[in-house]
């Protein structure tokens, strides 16, 4: 479990958000969030659901615009230079965004089209994305063939295949049985080290974050957390990070920042 | 934004389009039968009724059949149009547009690919509908099949402007009845679709004509009416030109994140 190896290296960030609020109506969504996050480390971005995730990824991708605050990618302020900073990242959204009548192939191609990336090099990275998720010999099926834990790996794939720095993940691991889910986890955990990505992994699932550098804890858009799992069971005086979490999340009323 | 990226791009979305459009085989189908029940119950009932003595771009008597056919590649060309943004909205609930959304390339971009790849299954369910005129013998220019082409582009890509616009704007698309009922049929029915403008004043139904004259779908029928004979029709060329700008730009507007209306009808997560 202790991960402090990977944690708070110096490193240039991928990601800030500063100050950052969003309101549908008036209900505020998003409360102040100031987060960080550096080259190749893997956030998890925990939460209930309601807590606001969703809508700050829609922050980070440009759909929604923040009502203040801002965002930078990898230098590039997503509200000023949004094309620029989209190139940078790889998205795996909470709803499945796959055509389900095309193979997996030309699910990928259609990505790429999009990305600009030529059709050698194409081929070249879809091959090697496939082949890494062991699905490579499934590439002419079709999306609605596979199970629920290959289309997800397809649309990490897919998401990888512009070679972004930053990948976010939004409850990616839903609906997966055990095994799937953790396996997912552990290859994501992986890409972090062997290819430099900084992954942002929303959940609310708890034990999905017991490896990762940084737990970033949200609810009701309100930001009770930032900082190593290990410290968050230490802060909250608790013995695990369930209970740590349950603790955090139950004394909403308090809302104590806790910081490393 | 790199030419050759924008090309990559713009290729990608007209190929899953026609894709998608091939995988759907009761969408031509019934993107034809509607046309064709106008021609050939409809037409051939009012035949005798409704005489088209000679006007412009007519050199000679028509029959009524000849007279409708422009209509009819005009309701062809709404019909997909309000179907290619009901798509939009579809899309947006089903994802697929917000891959597109949060591709990097410009927001204005990304909808005018759109509406080329709606433009690109327009042309096609129109001549689609003259090989059905050519089978059925309705006596039309040849060379109009030729002459057509830019009028059919320019009012597909106006009609999918408009669907563009409202696929921001109206909830109520999101249901195809209520666009038939509010959209799709005042349009067909108060314009020159059906029979010339004059008959409306004639009539003295002076509201109908001038809604009908100011009717931009009047004008996409016009356009390719004139087309068909190797006119040009400035006035309706420019009006198709105009209401294209006009309804690109509400929907860029009615697109862009800082207005806060994409996804507006998403449901959360
Ligand atoms: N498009 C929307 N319109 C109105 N309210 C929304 C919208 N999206 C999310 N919300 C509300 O904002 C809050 C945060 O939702 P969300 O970001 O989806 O949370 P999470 O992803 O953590 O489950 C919830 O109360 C939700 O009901
Ligand atoms: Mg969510």
């Amino acid at each position: 479990m202790n991960q402090n190896n990977h944690s708070y290296k110096s490193s240039h960030p991928v990601l800030q958000v500063s100050s950052v609020s969003k309101s549908y109506g008036k209900r505020k969504a998003l409360d102040e969030i100031t987060m960080q996050i550096n080259a190749s480390e893997f956030v998890a971005l925990l939460g209930p659901n309601g807590a606001g995730k969703t809508t700050l990824f829609q922050l980070l991708t440009g759909l929604f615009v923040a009502d203040n605050g801002s965002i930078i990618i990898q230098d590039f302020d997503i509200r000023h230079h949004a094309v620029r900073a989209l190139a940078g990242i790889g998205i795996v959204f909470q709803q499945a965004t796959l055509d389900l009548d095309l193979t997996i192939g030309a699910n990928l191609r259609l990505h790429t089209n999009l990305h600009g990336i030529n059709k050698k090099e194409s081929q070249n990275r879809i091959h090697k994305e496939l082949e890494r998720l062991d699905l490579i010999a499934r590439i002419n099926d079709t999306v609605r063939s596979l199970s629920g834990g290959n289309k997800r790996k397809v649309e990490l794939a897919r998401a990888l295949l512009h070679q972004p720095g930053l990948l976010l993940m939004d409850e990616a691991s839903i609906g997966l049985d055990p095994a799937s889910r953790q396996s997912l986890v552990n290859y994501v955990r992986e890409l972090c080290s062997d290819r430099n990505v900084a992954v942002l992994w929303a959940t609310h699932l708890v034990d999905e974050v017991e490896h990762a550098d940084k737990v970033v804890v949200l609810n009701h858009g309100k930001l009770l957390a930032d900082t190593t799992p290990e410290q968050l069971i230490n802060q909250t005086d608790t013995a695990g990070i369930h209970e740590a979490f349950l603790k955090l999340t139950n004394n909403k009323q308090e809302n104590r920042e806790i910081s490393a | 934004m790199k030419l050759g990226h924008a090309i990559m791009a713009l290729q990608a979305i007209c190929g899953r389009e026609i894709n998608k459009f091939v995988r759907q085989r009761g969408r031509l189908f019934s993107a034809l039968v509607r046309p064709a029940l106008w021609l050939f119950v409809f037409a051939v009932g009012f035949q005798n009724v409704l005489g088209i003595s000679i006007m412009e771009p007519y050199d000679t008597y028509i029959v009524y059949q000849v007279y409708i056919v422009p209509g009819l590649l005009g309701i062809i060309l709404l019909f997909n149009g309000m179907q290619s943004s009901l798509a939009m909205v579809y899309d947006r609930e089903m994802g697929l547009m917000r891959l597109l959304l949060t591709s990097p390339l410009p927001r204005w971009y990304l909808l005018l690919m759109k509406l080329i790849a709606g433009t690109v299954l327009s042309v096609i369910q129109a001549y689609a509908f003259l090989i059905l005129c050519a089978i059925f013998q309705i006596e039309l220019p040849w060379s109009g099949w030729f002459y057509a082409l830019p009028a059919l582009i320019l009012g597909a890509m106006m009609l999918g402007a408009i669907g563009l616009a409202l696929s921001v704007y109206i909830k109520q698309l999101e249901n195809f009845a209520g666009t038939m009922n509010f959209v799709i049929f005042p349009m067909f029915f108060v314009s020159s679709a059906l029979y010339p403008l004059w008959k409306l004043e004639d009539a003295g139904a002076d509201i109908l004509h001038l809604l009908a004259m100011y009717n931009p779908f009047t004008h996409v029928v016009q356009l390719i009416r004139f087309a068909f004979y190797g006119q040009f029709n400035s006035t309706s060329f420019g009006v198709v030109t105009f209401c294209l700008i006009v309804f690109f730009s509400l929907a860029v507007w009615g697109y862009d994140p800082q207005r806060g209306m994409t996804l507006r009808k998403g449901k959360p997560g």
